[in-house]
């Protein structure tokens, strides 16, 4: 027999498990077009509905004329909160305790905002019918400033206003302004100003983090079908999330949610853009309602960047403070959030600044402070977490820029300050001045491994040689070293104290092994290119011994899978992960009872080895997991059910708390703004490593959307609310030409409380990326006085800097 | 992103694109690569009832090299450009711009006639045309003309070109001395923050002749004759190259946009005229 000449090396590398760089299965359907997204979906008779959009960012919508709209050919029906409104759609609910028109109700509050829904034969009659709908607008006072708003006696939102005009509560407490939304707190207030007001060295800075777009490759999209006969919806959509979708389309359509069915097919990258719900959703289902044939809406480029979820847009004010030696003694933060018209968010109920509360970083910092105050503006709406955990790439933006300043006030090295100040090994699990438990991590290490790597003292060297060639104008060139260290917040979440409109953040695995020894996993989570496919298969192929090339992961059908809150926040792997490894564990169990049947001896008397169950001290006798599946299913054994199925519901007992610590070297033409990354150097530890390879990948493209963000990419308005960002010429999307080599690196530190170690991988980069981008450029200005500068750091800014540090002569 | 419903037509001879132009007057418009006009009328930015396709009009494909003169028929891509060894040979200029238009893909299809025809200020072949004093051929229904590639652009989208006439090649005296096209931009497939061509002829130790045109830098390219004046007769030292940056900034007008502010495109003008000057210099 085969087996028996096996070694138990060969055994582990057939298996494909956790720890091996397995190639991604999906890549076969991807690299050859064979993908199925949700624009490939096309049903019989489909029909295709569009949106007329306010050019407007603050108007009264005084008349919406269809007629005209109405003769093209081609026109079936044009939706307008009029029609919505009798059914209760005309507003829907955010996922942050807000709600958000669906259609226009008298009023526009930003430019793109969606005021009639025009549904078509086909998406070129749509288009056609859109320029033909007539709409007249009074054009009202914009606030795009929400420093401004908070001031303003421009009431932009009539629900946030008694009948006297006075704020009433929202969704999160009193109001301090009819603009303001919000206010949210964490850590201790007065002792934190004691701190700081005693302290011996205090630094400031204000810093706007700019508003950008996770702008996926993918737009968001549906398809809605609603089949009258049975009474059941089925809706193929962009959903990051696809079974907190389909509640909440029960919930605001009165469908029971058994006759809803949401498929997310494949999606081509969410990174937070996809986990709420778009007034494009509720309109393509009442359309198909209201047609009885199968509506398809997709956003074009100028839609997605314009009006689906935005990110960040965080006024952020801080202070630390220190002791002469540069020992962290207290922070103070406050955030003014622009929210733009709506708030959008897709936070955990409880946390409407998401886990901004992370912003003592990986410090040991003994008192905090933190206060979010949310405001509503005239711009798109939204708040989502591009590629990170909530509101921790804001955080740690924030705590490393701070650090930064922090080290120019002492005159000290800045890697210095981070080292005095990291957390050590022996306090973890670590409880924060904000309230978080760090489970594990041993900064020092990965600190000491990447500034080695790298030759910090040489960098350094060098540096300070470039700055005296400046002066002594040799060059027209300066050296930015580039630091961070980073600490993530990932994994939501406890349901204790993480849900998203009640639903509690577990997350889910249901496995079915098949007689001949091969299975299928569906879990509650969805891919949209992390390769869960891939690495989900590794967890199982480790804990219940079947190769890895023999299981099917299923996701994204509300109807076969079990339920889970979906894929953000870097949770699949943290939650999603944990319950495959549990419900592997369960499968496992009822194996071991087989085996011990079959082989005729007590349960405690076998072991698991690899891929079987071996008699304890008689290795020779053993039956395989293979033999173990066929007899679960065609022998009858006494007081064992047939079958071998498992499912798993995980409820994290804490997050996970990923780290790294990266380095970029930066050389910057202050003549022209323009960079050049000489070097960028990634050390992450995310726990337990399914797949190297993976993570690989994750890693570069988490670094290439930093870099992104950092160097360029933004939405901006103009002073009337004008997005002047709206295409890919001007929204930067680095391509392979503006990207650098990226060195990866690792340590391995398991988080104690997750089932196999791991602690998601897939934001890190982008959350660590970012500062250590922008600490670069700033730090190659520091030898001139420069103390913070904004992002994004593209040409002109840059040269701005340049320019006002006297540089240009 | 769709475009109005429009007629499409693919005529095979330069007679069946003039009849059509003349039987819609501005209502048609001619494409070439169309990856200038097709985004244009995707945003309904431009509305054109009827498309006149030129891929199948013969005779505007060529690439002529004979004695001084070199002749790019209007249909060349910018990827032919790069790929044309007798060409890059004789002019290497053109080559070193292509290389720096947009993107490979966008080259395939992107022709230097609808690049020139175009108009925007943005693209790069009209001040490389302007610094190698080219000449461009149109046809229309009252035959052949030719005009100067520094008499052609008007501001932006207005040309010197009639509604009815094609543009069917460009030529130019073979180039001689040294070259330089010099781009800043923000990122692959970005159309110039500042760009500079400079050919410059070196006699001895000193400039013979110097010709100098800036892209992007106001709603029409521009042909800097007191820069390349500025050059004339001395060595290219940094006297004469901080003369010659004077006045090229004396004759643009650049406008806010993404890109930055006024002071610094004026800035970074310089800079890449700078830089521009001293390569072609370097090789002259
Ligand atoms: C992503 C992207 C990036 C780009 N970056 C750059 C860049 O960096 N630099 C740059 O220079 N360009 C850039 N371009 C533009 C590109 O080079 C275009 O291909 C070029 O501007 C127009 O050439 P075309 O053949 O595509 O013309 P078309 O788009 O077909 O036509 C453009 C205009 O010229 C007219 N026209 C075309 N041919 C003729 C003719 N023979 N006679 C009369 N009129 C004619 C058309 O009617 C139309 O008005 C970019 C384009 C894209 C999509």
């Amino acid at each position: 027999m085969k087996d028996e000449v096996t070694s138990r090396e060969e055994r582990i590398e057939n298996l494909k498990g956790m720890g091996c760089s397995r190639k991604r299965v999906e890549d076969a359907r991807f690299t050859q077009g064979k993908g199925n997204y949700v624009d490939d979906i096309k049903l019989d008779g489909m029909l295709f509905g569009d949106f007329v959009r306010s050019p407007y960012a603050h108007a009264k919508v005084v008349s919406i004329n269809t007629e005209e709209a109405m003769k093209v050919p081609g026109v079936l029906a044009v939706l307008t909160a009029a029609d919505l409104a009798p059914l209760g759609l005309h507003w829907m609910p955010t996922l942050a305790g807000d709600k958000q028109m669906v259609l226009a109700d008298g009023k526009v509050l930003f430019q793109g905002q969606e005021v009639a829904f025009v549904v078509a034969e086909d998406r070129y009659a749509a288009a056609d019918g859109i320029e033909a709908v007539e709409v007249e607008y009074e054009e009202l006072e914009v606030l795009v400033d929400p420093f401004k708003s908070m001031g303003s006696d421009v009431v932009l939102r009539e629900d946030t206003v008694d009948d006297a005009g006075k704020p009433v509560d929202g969704a999160h407490g009193p109001r301090k302004h009819h603009n303001h939304i919000f206010t949210w707190e964490a850590g201790d207030k007065d002792p934190t100003f004691e701190v700081i007001d005693a302290a011996e060295v205090v630094a400031e800075e204000t810093m706007y983090y700019h508003r950008t777009h996770p702008c996926p490759l993918e737009t968001c999209g549906c398809v809605a079908s609603m089949d009258k006969v049975n009474g059941k919806l089925t809706l193929w959509g962009t959903f990051q999330a696809p079974h907190a979708i389909r509640t909440v389309v029960s919930l605001i359509s009165g469908i029971e949610e058994h006759n809803i069915r949401v498929i997310s097919p494949d999606i081509g990258g969410g990174f937070g853009n996809k986990v709420g719900a778009y007034p494009g959703y509720v309109c393509s289902v009442v359309a198909s309602i209201v047609t009885g044939k199968p509506v398809k809406w997709i956003e074009d480029r100028m839609d997605n960047l314009m009006t689906t979820a935005f990110a960040r847009d965080y006024w952020m004010k801080g202070r630390i403070s220190a002791t002469k030696e540069g020992k962290i003694t207290g922070l103070h933060c406050h955030v003014t959030a622009d929210h733009g018209g709506f708030d959008a968010c897709a936070d955990p109920t409880k946390f409407p600044a998401g886990f901004m509360n992370i912003c003592t970083g990986s410090y040991d910092i003994p008192t905090a402070f933190l206060e979010v105050d949310g405001v509503y503006t005239n711009k798109a709406p939204g708040g989502v977490s591009y590629r990170c955990s909530f509101r921790v790439t804001e955080a740690v933006y924030f705590i490393e820029r701070m650090i930064e300043v922090l080290a120019i006030e002492l005159s000290m090295d800045a890697a210095e300050l981070r080292r005095i100040n990291f957390i050590k090994k022996e306090q973890f699990p670590y409880t924060a001045a904000l309230g978080w438990e760090y489970d594990s991590g041993d900064y020092h290490t990965a600190w000491d491994k990447a500034l080695k790597t790298v030759d910090y003292a040489g960098l350094r060297a060098e540096q300070a040689q470039r700055v005296e060639d400046f002066k002594a104008g040799k060059t027209r060139s300066l050296m930015g070293v580039g630091l961070s260290f980073f600490t993530e917040i990932v994994g939501a979440g406890p349901v204790k104290n993480c849900d998203i409109l009640g639903l509690g953040m577990f997350d889910s695995c249901e496995i079915r092994i098949h007689p001949t020894g091969s299975a299928i996993a569906r879990l509650g989570t969805i891919s949209q290119g992390q390769g869960h496919a891939t690495t989900f298969a590794q967890i199982l192929a480790s804990e219940i011994g079947l190769p890895a090339d023999s299981i099917t992961i299923e996701e994204g059908d509300t109807d076969t899978a079990p339920y889970g809150l979906g894929t953000y926040g870097s949770r699949s792997t943290p939650v999603a992960g944990a319950a495959t490894a549990m419900a592997g564990r369960k499968i496992r169990a009822k194996a071991q009872m087989i085996a011990a049947y079959l082989l005729e001896v007590h349960d405690d008397d076998v072991e698991f080895d690899v891929d079987r169950f071996v008699v304890k001290g008689a290795p020779e006798r053993f039956k395989t997991m293979k033999d173990i599946a066929f007899a679960a299913y065609n022998q009858a054994i006494p007081g064992i059910e047939p079958g071998l199925e498992a499912v798993s519901y995980y409820d994290p007992p804490n997050m996970t708390y990923p780290f790294g610590a990266y380095v970029c070297v930066m050389d910057i033409d202050v003549d022209t703004g323009t960079t050049d990354i000489r070097r960028f150097y990634a050390l992450d530890d995310c726990g337990t490593r399914i797949n190297p390879m993976v993570i690989e990948g994750q890693v570069h493209g988490g670094l290439t959307e930093a870099l992104a963000v950092a160097l360029g990419q933004e939405i901006a308005y103009d002073d009337m609310g004008n997005v002047k960002t709206g295409t890919l010429m001007d929204f930067f999307l680095p391509t392979a030409w503006e990207v650098p080599n990226y060195e990866t690196d690792h340590t391995v530190t398991p988080s104690p409380h997750h089932p196999i170690g791991a602690k998601g991988v897939g934001e890190s980069p982008h959350v660590g990326g970012v500062p250590c981008f922008s600490n670069a450029v700033q730090d190659a200005f520091r030898a001139f006085g420069l103390r913070h500068t904004n992002m994004p750091h593209d040409h002109w800014r840059i040269w701005k800097t340049a320019n006002e540090l006297g540089l240009h002569g | 992103m769709i475009p109005a419903a429009f007629e499409y037509y693919r005529p095979k001879d330069m007679a069946g694109v003039l009849s059509i132009l003349e039987e819609h007057g501005d209502d048609a418009r001619v494409m070439a690569g169309g990856h200038s006009l097709i985004p244009m009328m995707k945003l309904r930015m431009a509305d054109v009832g009827h498309l006149i396709d030129l891929q199948d009009v013969e005779g505007m494909s060529e690439i002529d090299i004979s004695g001084n003169t070199i002749r790019i028929g209007a249909m060349v891509t910018q990827h032919d450009i790069i790929d044309h060894h007798a060409l890059s040979a004789a002019a290497p200029i053109l080559r070193e711009a292509a290389l720096q238009i947009a993107d490979p893909q966008v080259r395939y299809m992107g022709t230097v006639g609808g690049n020139v025809a175009n108009g925007d200020p943005g693209n790069d072949m009209p001040g490389l045309m302007q610094c190698l004093d080219a000449t461009f051929h149109l046809t229309g229904p009252d035959g052949e003309h030719t005009v100067a590639a520094r008499d052609f652009y008007e501001a932006a989208y207005m040309t010197a070109r009639e509604d009815d006439q094609v543009l069917t090649a460009v030529s130019m005296p073979k180039p001689a001395g040294g070259h330089a096209y010099e781009k800043q931009k923000r990122k692959i497939g970005d159309y110039a923050t500042a760009a500079a061509a400079a050919l410059i002829v070196k006699d001895g130790f000193t400039c013979a002749s110097a010709s100098i045109a800036m892209t992007n830098l106001s709603d029409t390219p521009v042909y800097s004759e007191a820069a390349g004046a500025a050059l004339v007769g001395t060595s290219v030292d940094d006297a004469a190259v901080g003369a010659a940056v004077a006045a090229m900034l004396g004759d643009i007008d650049p406008t806010e946009d993404n890109r930055g502010p006024i002071a610094f495109k004026k800035h970074v003008a310089g800079v890449i005229l700078r830089r521009a000057i001293e390569r072609a210099w370097s090789r002259a």
